[in-house]
């Protein structure tokens, strides 16, 4: 292909589906042929706006799906906060609201829908909003600062959220539905009622089959009226009344309209021009608007298969919906108001506990045609692929939606059932992937077949006679996390009473230094008091890091990577002195390598002396806290990074865990600690520090999820210690906190209502213990320089205590030592599990 | 077995810890189990090529005591210096008793006892 023919297309609109379009061209080569000018009106790139209402709770960045604003491939140029004025097919040009001009070969609008806010008088009062970008929540959050009360108007499922956030906020919230209940396209009358009893309970008031005449208020909102109802009260009113297809571009441009609205395409996406496209919210094709994510991402991917050549088409979408509302399950699924001719309707409510299911099945009983499930929507992953495989139903189908307890008929879905609709992925992909170790974007999007695809991936392993056998060796039957318990329960503080009650045998290298860690969290005496020497590993046994050549490495700590020029130089003197290696670590300090083990007392006396206590590299436990130099010198830092990095390097230091854990703190939003690469990081905002969660660097990165956001110092730590102690307590051996998380039923959610939510009633004691680690704390090594009986054992042998193994020796390259080839290969062994068993 | 070199006093070698001597020129490596016994075996890992065996963790495979080289986690058996990872790999044993709570090392047996 020839480089210079280069074409271009163009985007208009950088929504969730325009971003999924460029992403899918991208991944697919198109930008090979194209360059992409990608056009987007809104002051920043695409966002999850199915998640909008998490906003208030994490953040902008969090629901970004380019938080670095550009794409990774050099060929697609992104302009937010830029219009397209208009174009013309003619000449094949776009105009945008800057004045540049750019001239297209192909064009793909994606340019969304717009909320409908009906012409009633008083709907652009000040106090009158809509719900559909960030800005608008921006907004309503601004407003809700003095207001009390707040109305919405519209109780579809756009109009709970809206009532959702507005209830976040701390507002007195309605909800005015014109319809006779909630939700009226997705659920029927009986669902309606339910949904309608869970709202009231959590306090708001609704009010269904109210049409409202107006909005009350001079120049600001004051209420609504209401056709034959009393009027409502309210400083701040949300539209959300619908949606339409922002079309003007289409229109302008003399392009064919759907009758009502949206840009008419053909099957491919393809409008009435043949070189303009539409996906997405403002485009119909065959005349049908869909208000759904998941069609619009299915339009991308047919528009990029078009411009490829390939034969995708769009011919129609499962309109399913499965979402909670404000802690309340609501699914509705294919045919759910019993349309098919001689359809049968299957019913179970229970009004105690606000539970109502139908499902929907053909005139014979055999094939399951749709249904409606509120208050308890689990078995929306079993029910919807049914539908739409067509696989037959059980004998007595109303087995499927009876409460376990009372039957609940286990159904085999065949391989081809769609389990993820928003990503259109099928059984047969997710097992294959799971064959493969591959990956599919199942569970990516909403996020509703997750537990779905969690049972059949383990349902296959089993099959396959793969069990997860979380037995931490031969010698307990128990995981780390009962094990942590049951010494906890039984506070036992000796292996051989916690073997001789829950295990067998003498222990091995497994076991042994698992207990050790956990009596460090429990009781954390020094790891080399009494009998628990021997449960430790090499590192924590000499309290240094073993190296190829049996000499060990010495790391001091240095809090936050700070350090005075006079203990810099002791550190160089030191190793001077000894003959060390010295290399900067990744961690903001200093290695120093080629100690033999009877060295080992007298380097650490000089740094004792000189004020340096361990570092702790050698131990499962809290290793650094990065920091950038923060407010005080960088011209860019909001906040004195440096200090709180030293602050929760000295607080969480020599605690023991699963695994080892590094902590990071960035003075701004420029990330110069990578505090997102650790288990835990800070980033500085201007209100105070967003708390980052579960990160790693190494084999599998993982970037730290946002836990919570401008937080205070006090409320920062508190949140901190309650998150590490969780860990500690629950995770398995050698595994870091980003598998820990995904690991957890209900991952990063359920460990911000474990840990911000308090939803365990574990805070306080969570804090406890935490406050008894960082009260006992001692340096471990000058403990160690003060007792001869620990040091007795820093000998290389034991009848010649200071001749040194003649098996060590070093050579120098680059002006310093290196230990001496060894005589061959090394072999490694069985491989060292890092993370969750797979 | 009879004579040997005085290395160590028992009570210098923890319940189920190591210590390394140097026994004419060779590096020994000497256990006691939670059971009593004491044994001894070269302290150099062939696996990764280091003279380490003494600080690994001592333990049990079912009925067999061992110890876990603390470099890549090899078992190697005590009674015989077979690794239980690598039927290829043994380390030689020495004879070792224990005369009124003097610890006393013996003859090397490279194909083990």
């Amino acid at each position: 292909m020839s480089t210079h023919h280069r074409k271009t297309l163009v985007v208009a609109g950088h929504g969730m589906v325009g971003h999924r379009f460029v992403q899918a061209a991208i991944e697919r080569g198109l930008t090979e042929t194209y360059d992409l000018v990608v056009v987007g009106d809104e002051p920043r790139a695409a966002y999850d706006r199915v998640a909008l209402t998490s906003f208030f709770e994490v953040g902008a960045d969090e629901l970004s799906f380019l938080p670095a604003g550009v794409y990774d491939d050099p060929r697609v140029r992104l302009l937010t906060g830029t219009e397209v004025e208009g174009f013309d097919p003619e000449t094949r040009c776009v105009l945008l609201s800057g004045g540049e001009v750019v001239q297209y070969d192909e064009l793909v609008l994606a340019t969304g829908a717009a909320p409908f806010v009906p012409p009633i008088p008083g709907h652009d009062l000040d106090g009158c909003f809509v719900y559909r970008t960030i800005e608008d929540l921006e907004a309503i959050r601004d407003a809700a600062t003095t207001a009390k009360v707040g109305a919405v108007i519209g109780g579809g499922l756009l109009g709970l959220e809206a009532a959702n956030a507005l209830a976040q906020l701390g507002l007195e919230t309605h909800v005015v539905e014109m319809a006779p209940r909630l939700m009226a396209v997705q659920v029927d009358a009986a669902g309606g009622a339910v949904l309608t009893r869970h709202i009231e309970e959590l306090g708001l008031t609704v009010h269904t089959g109210s049409a409202t005449e107006r909005v009350l208020g001079d120049d600001r909102v004051t209420g609504l009226a209401l056709k034959d109802r009393e009027p409502v009260a309210a400083e701040i009113v949300v539209f959300s009344a619908g949606i339409r297809p922002r079309d003007r571009l289409a229109r302008d441009a003399g392009l064919e309209l759907a009758e009502r609205g949206g840009v008419l395409v053909d099957e491919r996406c393809r409008t009435s021009d043949e070189h303009v496209w539409a996906i997405g919210e403002c485009a119909a094709p065959g005349g049908r608007m869909y208000g759904l994510v998941a069609p619009g991402y299915a339009m991308a991917e047919v528009v990029v298969d078009a411009l490829l050549g390939g034969p995708g088409s769009f011919t129609g979408a499962d309109m399913s919906t499965k979402l909670k509302l404000m802690g309340v399950d609501v699914a509705s699924f294919g045919d759910a108001f019993a349309a098919t001719d001689g359809a049968l309707e299957l019913v179970f409510s229970d009004a105690v506990a606000g539970i109502y299911k139908k499902l929907v099945v053909s005139e014979d009983g055999k094939q399951l045609l749709g249904g409606i499930l509120v208050g308890d929507a689990s078995a929306y992953g079993v029910l919807r692929p049914m539908v739409a495989s067509g696989i037959e139903l059980p004998d007595n189908p109303e087995e499927l939606i009876l409460p376990a307890g009372r039957g609940g008929a286990g159904v085999e879905l065949p391989d081809e059932a769609q389990v993820c609709s928003c990503n259109d992925v099928t059984k047969g992909d997710i097992i294959a992937a799971a064959a493969t170790h591959g990956t599919t974007r199942a569970g990516s999007t909403c996020g509703s077949c997750k537990a779905q695809t969690k049972k059949i991936i383990e349902d296959w392993f089993e099959s396959q006679g793969k069990v997860v056998d979380r037995s931490l060796c031969e010698h307990f039957a128990l995981t780390r996390q009962e094990l942590f318990e049951v010494i906890a329960v039984h506070g036992h503080t000796r292996f051989d009473d916690i073997v001789a009650a829950h295990g067998t045998g003498r222990g091995c290298d497994i076991c042994k230094p698992a207990i050790a860690s956990i009596l460090a969290s429990q009781i954390n005496g020094h790891v080399l008091e009494g009998d628990r020497r021997t449960l430790q590993d090499t590192n924590d046994a000499y309290l240094a890091n073993i190296q190829r050549n049996g000499t060990y490495s010495v790391v001091p700590r240095i809090a936050g990577g700070e350090i005075t020029p006079d203990k810099l130089i002791v550190i160089g003197e030191v190793a001077r002195d000894f003959d060390l290696y010295t290399k900067i670590t990744g961690g903001q300090r200093i290695d120093l390598l080629g100690a033999r083990m009877e060295q080992l007392p007298a380097i650490w006396r000089r740094l004792v002396d000189a004020g340096f206590e361990s570092g702790h590299a050698y131990g499962k436990s809290l290793r650094t806290v990065k920091s950038c130099v923060g407010s005080t010198w960088c011209r860019y830092g909001v906040q004195d990074s440096t200090q709180l990095a030293i602050d929760l390097e000295l607080r969480y230091r020599g605690l023991r865990s699963p695994h080892k854990l590094k902590g990071g703190v960035s003075g701004c939003a420029r990330e110069c600690a990578e505090a997102r690469s650790k288990d835990f990081g800070v980033i500085a905002t201007e209100k105070g520090w967003n708390l980052y969660v579960a990160g790693n660097g190494g084999a599998n990165p993982a970037h730290a999820q946002l836990l919570a956001g401008d937080l205070d110092r006090e409320t920062l730590v508190r949140y901190l210690d309650r998150f590490l102690m969780y860990y500690i307590r629950t995770a398995d051996r050698l595994q870091r906190t980003a598998p820990w998380v995904d690991g957890l039923d209900g991952g990063l959610d359920r460990v911000r209502a474990v840990v911000v939510d308090d939803v365990l009633g574990l805070g306080t004691e969570l804090e406890a213990a935490m406050a008894r680690h960082v009260d006992t704390y001692v340096d471990e090594w000058s403990a160690t320089l003060d007792d001869p009986d620990k040091l007795a054992r820093f000998v290389s042998f034991v009848n010649a205590p200071d001749t040194p193994d003649p098996h060590i020796s070093f050579t120098s390259v680059r002006g310093q030592v290196q230990p001496a080839d060894s005589d061959g290969p090394v072999s490694l062994g069985r491989t060292i599990p890092v993370g969750a068993p797979q | 077995m009879n004579g040997g070199v005085p290395v160590c006093r028992l009570d210098q070698i923890e319940v189920e810890g190591g210590v390394a001597a140097l026994v004419e020129g060779a590096a020994v490596a000497i256990f006691r189990t939670h059971d009593g016994n004491v044994y001894a075996i070269s302290n150099y890992d062939p696996c990764s090529q280091a003279s380490v065996l003494a600080r690994g963790i001592v333990g049990t495979r079912g009925d067999v005591s061992f110890v876990a080289s603390p470099m890549h986690k090899q078992a190697f058996d005590l009674r015989t210096g077979q690794c239980l990872d690598d039927a290829a790999v043994r380390v030689p044993t020495y004879d070792v008793r224990v005369d009124d709570g003097m610890v006393l090392v013996g003859r090397p047996h490279e194909e083990g006892p």
